[in-house]
């Protein structure tokens, strides 16, 4: 077509121009528009932050790997090998061409004679070519070489300090004697906090013998690495070892086996911070749909203009939704950017947790998954209001209508329904997509949904109630703050749920925080020794019992018989292994047969390990059988200590043996995992001799304080005879005498291991105080998150209130009184939709201590209350600038603007 | 040609209904220049909302350039606005985040039409904004918006332009030039003009008079028979 002025036209806007259109209609909003799309950004920054952070992780495990496990193959045991091990280790080398290298790690007290010092560390003696991958450095450099020639022991550098030692002093564990001749400065697979709870010392493995430490019944762990040819795949030449290696008690561990494991715990952790970061961007959504609403009634006008100088509601709508996906962008782009460089700060946060050296390095994958789900969200969270500008009618240009009557939108409309479910749909959609296990998605848009349910209801139910209650004897100004709650246009239902959604949020973290970190302190505290011995020999149990009593309170001995399960109601240990299998791979053919897909690798595992140890067991790393295999470190007495409960069954006391068989009570969650109830008979091999013992009581053990606490504890009659060491627990008065006494004992008795409990209180002091900062940043977070979600909400309605405002002044409202109208509206929002919050909180605080947790729930009311005093506070500010707004406009311009 | 065939429009208000405008027959021949005249509440404004097609009526038909208005969809009636229809407000309805230029642009973007920067600019010229034209809505006086807002009424050469009170918020001389414009511009595109206005001076100017009082026509200049 062409027109007489020869322009022609094709009756139909292309792209270009509507993009043109689009960009130059966006001019003045641009700015508006990406300051509500940045509500989204902090939730994109923790999402890109966390993913990507577990994505470095994850990189430098697979990298590491090799260095982590010291060679392809890691074979342990907590005994020194039997001949039928070393049989099956040497067949093995000779089948693989695999070689070995020694790592026996054990506990042992280390003294410094030249300065009388003492402290427990982990000792690791060492074959001369132990690691077989990775390298340990050292200060003085080069000192690791060292150990092939000399008795020479190099330690973390905390245990100087703890020693008062420094190099070349000489150090002795047990009877051997050392040098110290270097710090260790990097040893590959080790958290540092690990050095913390006990300073680890390198010495050769051939001088261990005049230690004299490893007697009988010492806790040691024998380690194997093997190191296969180039080109071998150690999961396949192990992989058919394993029945025979689960039998011989021997653990087996390859690099892939130690990958997972370690990735494991770092996606949990991020899977848990990963879900704050998906609740803030949630939270985020409501805000840009807050904020949208805002700038749709800004929009009227000019809809309207456009409809009727020829635009269609569709080319309309595509401009403002276009507009509202590239600000998201923006928003997400600009959140992802922040993500970055939080995620350059997080090593050195989380580093000493890590035993890995995590390079950070952009991971584009989270980057651009960051920004998808954030874009998606604006986007999706804006349509709903955006909808709303389908319904602008050009008439609106001859005669204006009020905002919400334009805007109002029938809940029956087809369009809005779509974007309703498709709003709902990304929600379960993302939050399955983020969560570990499709019940965890399932809940947790489950639980966002039910909170905005509760926080609309209670929405509707503040208009009704401020309608019903309004009485003519109020004062004007209350009377008319509280008639803006249930008017026409009025903001209760968009304040209250983002306000009430980030109270919920912030709260329930506090709660949880506080929650968890009270638990830990009382149970610590309620402890009152401060030193524990251990591993003392039956005929040294006299001598040190009153030389710890010559300086102090004995506070509790007990004696420890190491045993292992033999069989349960005369079925062996293989035996019921061997049904768990038979079970699995019925039922794995009952798949095939049914259709259905094989199991992955990690189900199956799952599932062998709960079958393995009975329907209600929980997953600690391990593998089929975990419970039945391990070693348990068993006592015997007649009496309850404080930190038991008995939960079922009756406590034996004193009775007498009723005879062969003795009396067992087992703590509830071991006997849930041995898959074992009250009256089963449960044999006990205790260093070869069987001891056979029924089950008569279940008990509850508080295990986070610090005292010698035990999964069996038999009758006195039943374990008496067996072989056995001794762990004593005392209250020993002063920091002076507690070194003086460890010294005394060290000199006297080498084998035996002392914990001065106060350092290891403060070691958990420190950790609890690294883990509540991180999760008092994360409530910052939330908190920085509600500001602009607030800001958002508020902005939907604050032209309304300014014209108002502006209105009332002309007829002659003071300052005063139009802040006070202001202050009533918005104390009224502000008190209800923090204390609906806070009340959410408590009922999802409670859920999260109770279900993921499983602990009891004392709400922290006070802080609570504080966290809704400083919302409603907020609130009232943010209220209270737009009545500042209303005294910058002169009556003129809003009168114009109407 | 314009016909308006029996044209109620009624409102609901709570259970009653209220009919602005009552059995309005009217037909109007290309390049006339036609006021709409009568009191506040007459139904000028309602009617004029109808012939342009920016709102329908209840019962009867309007059509526009062979176009029955009332069988078309919003979206069909938009299209069809933006190919032969000019508007010209009171209150000038400019888009406030647009420059001048670009706000006369916009209807011949809309149409997709090319070389739309090229013709926004000899409206420009033609109004007597030339050097204003990067200027946004709230730079320039009330006459000047008009005159934007005119030029953007031309942009598409309008078959038929609807002008309500276009004057309305201007002082007299102002009003006068601004009228003197839309009439120099009607003539050199020979469009129709339908004028909604209470100034009695104003309507004195068209070449016929439609008298509304209460919904009804009460008195038409240029009424044929039949």
């Amino acid at each position: 077509m062409t027109s007489p002025s020869g322009v022609s036209s094709s009756g139909r806007a292309s792209l270009r121009q509507l993009a043109g259109l689009t960009w130059r209609e966006s001019r003045s909003a641009r700015r508006r528009l990406l300051l509500y799309m940045s509500a989204i950004s902090l939730g994109v920054a923790a999402l890109v932050a966390i993913d990507s952070f577990a994505d470095n992780v994850t990189r430098s495990v697979r990298e590491q790997s090799r260095a982590l496990l010291g060679g392809d193959i890691s074979f342990s045991s907590n005994r020194p090998y039997s001949p039928g091990q070393k049989a099956f280790l040497d067949t093995l080398a000779t089948r693989n061409k695999a070689s070995y290298a020694h790592v026996v790690t054990f506990p042992s007290m280390a003294l410094v004679p030249r300065t009388g010092n003492t402290r427990l560390t982990q000792v690791r003696a060492v074959s001369s070519n132990y690691p077989f991958y990775g390298e340990i450095t050292t200060s003085p450099a080069g000192k690791w070489a060292s150990l092939k020639t000399n008795a020479v022991a190099l330690v973390d550098p905390s245990l100087l300090v703890a020693l008062n030692a420094r190099i070349g002093d000489t150090l002795t564990l047990g009877l051997g004697k050392f040098e110290i001749a270097a710090t260790l400065k990097d040893v590959p697979g080790t958290a540092g906090v690990a050095e913390i709870i006990g300073p680890r010392i390198f010495i050769p493995e051939r001088y261990v013998p005049e230690t004299q430490l490893l007697v009988f019944g010492s806790t040691a762990d024998y380690g194997t690495l093997a190191k296969f040819p180039a080109g071998a795949n150690p999961d396949k030449i192990i992989g058919p070892e394993r029945p025979k290696l689960e039998k011989m008690q021997l653990r087996a561990r390859t690099v892939t086996q130690s990958e997972e494991n370690t990735t494991d715990a770092i996606k949990q952790l991020s899977q848990f911070i990963g879900i704050v970061g998906l609740v803030a961007l949630l939270l985020g959504g409501v805000g840009v749909a807050s904020g949208v609403r805002a700038f749709v009634s800004r929009k009227i006008d000019t809809v309207a203009i456009l409809r009727c100088i020829g635009a269609s509601s569709g080319q309309v709508l595509a401009m403002y939704v276009a507009q509202a996906a590239a600000m998201g962008l923006l928003g997400s782009i600009a959140g992802a950017a922040l993500g970055v460089a939080v995620q350059f700060g997080l090593p050195s946060v989380f580093g000493d947790f890590l035993p890995v050296d995590v390079s950070v390095t952009l991971e584009p994958a989270a980057i651009f998954t960051g920004i998808a789900i954030g874009t998606w969200i604006a986007l999706i969270f804006s349509l709903r209001p955006l909808l709303a500008l389908r319904n602008v009618s050009p008439l609106q240009t001859l005669r204006r209508d009020a905002d919400s009557e334009i805007l109002r939108m029938r809940w029956n409309d087809v369009p809005r329904v779509m974007v309703d479910v498709a709003l709902a749909l990304s929600v379960v959609g993302i939050a399955l997509l983020r969560a570990g296990t499709v019940r965890q998605g399932l809940a947790i848009s489950g639980a966002t949904f039910l909170v905005i349910g509760i926080l609309s209801l209670s929405a509707i139910l503040l208009s009704w109630v401020s309608r019903k209650a309004l009485r003519d004897g109020w004062p004007y100004v209350v009377r008319q703050g509280v008639a803006n709650l249930y008017r026409p246009a009025n903001q209760t239902r968009s304040v209250i749920l983002s306000l009430g959604f980030g109270a919920f949020l912030i709260t329930t973290l506090v709660l949880v925080q506080s929650n968890l970190l009270k638990q830990f302190n009382i149970k610590i505290d309620q402890s009152n020794a401060n030193l524990v011995f251990f591993d003392i020999q039956e005929d040294q149990f006299l001598p040190v019992d009153s030389l710890v009593k010559s300086r102090g309170r004995v506070l509790q001995t007990a004696p420890v018989v190491t045993m292992r399960v033999a069989a349960i109601n005369d079925r062996t240990v293989e035996q019921i292994i061997g049904d768990a299998r038979e079970k699995i791979t019925a039922d794995s053919l009952a798949r095939a047969k049914r259709g259905e897909k094989p199991l992955t690798r990690q189900e199956s595992r799952d599932r062998q390990r709960n079958q393995a140890r009975g329907p209600a067991g929980r997953q600690p790393a391990g593998r089929p059988g975990w419970a039945l295999r391990r070693e348990f470190r068993s006592t015997y007495r007649d009496k309850l200590t404080p930190t038991e409960k008995i939960t079922s069954g009756k406590w034996f006391g004193t009775a007498p043996m009723k005879g062969d068989t003795g009396e067992v009570s087992l703590e509830k969650d071991v006997a849930e995992e041995l898959h074992v109830k009250l009256g089963d008979v449960i044999t006990w091999d205790v260093q070869g001799i069987q001891i056979p013992s029924r089950v008569t009581s279940m008990r509850e053990v508080t295990w986070e304080r610090f005292e010698p606490n035990f999964f069996a504890v038999f009758s006195p009659p039943s374990l008496r005879d067996a072989p056995k060491q001794f762990v004593l627990l005392a209250d020993v008065p002063g920091t002076q005498t507690v070194a003086a006494l460890q010294r005394d004992i060290v000199k006297r008795f080498p084998n035996v291991s002392s914990l001065d409990l106060s350092l290891v209180k403060q070691t958990v002091a420190k950790i609890l105080k690294k883990v509540s900062t991180a999760i008092r940043f994360m409530a910052l977070f939330s908190l920085a998150m509600g500001i602009p979600v607030l800001f958002s909400a508020v902005a939907a309605t604050r032209r309304d209130r300014i014209r108002e405002g502006v209105l009332l002044k002309t007829l002659g409202a003071t300052r005063g009184q139009i802040m006070k109208i202001l202050l009533a509206e918005y104390a009224l929002l502000g008190l209800l939709g923090s204390l609906t919050g806070m009340v959410l909180a408590i009922g999802g605080g409670w859920a999260i201590t109770h279900f993921v947790f499983e602990n009891e729930f004392s709400p922290a009311l006070l802080a609570a209350l504080a966290i809704a005093g400083g919302m409603l506070a907020l609130t009232i500010t943010i209220g209270l600038l737009a009545g500042r707004d209303v005294f910058r406009e002169t009556p003129m311009s809003a009168l114009r603007e109407s | 040609m314009l016909i308006a065939k029996e044209v109620t429009r009624e409102y609901r208000s709570g259970d009653q209904q209220l009919a602005v405008l009552r059995d309005v027959s009217f037909t109007i021949p290309d390049g006339a220049f036609v006021a709409i005249v009568g009191p506040s509440g007459s139904g000028k404004t309602t009617l004029l909302g109808l012939l342009a097609g920016l709102d329908t009526p209840t019962r009867g038909s309007v059509i526009l350039d062979g176009h029955d208005l009332t069988t078309m969809n919003e979206n069909q009636r938009a299209r069809l606005r933006g190919e032969k229809v000019g508007f010209v407000f009171q209150s000038f309805q400019l888009i406030p985040t647009l420059t001048a230029r670009e706000n006369i642009q916009v209807p011949l973007e809309l149409q997709g039409a090319d070389g739309a920067a090229a013709r926004a600019d000899e409206l420009l010229d033609r109004v007597g904004l030339k050097a204003r034209g990067h200027h946004f809505p709230s730079q320039l006086s009330g006459g000047e918006q008009q005159r934007v807002a005119i030029a953007r009424a031309f942009a598409n050469n309008p078959r038929i332009l609807f002008a309500d009170e276009p004057t309305g918020n201007l002082d007299a001389v102002t009003g006068s030039r601004v009228f003197e414009l839309l009439e120099s511009l009607n003539r050199e595109s020979g469009s129709t003009i339908i004028l909604v206005t209470h100034d009695a001076t104003l309507a004195q100017r068209a070449s016929r008079t439609i008298r509304l009082a209460d919904g009804n026509v009460v008195g038409d200049s240029g009424a044929v028979a039949g």
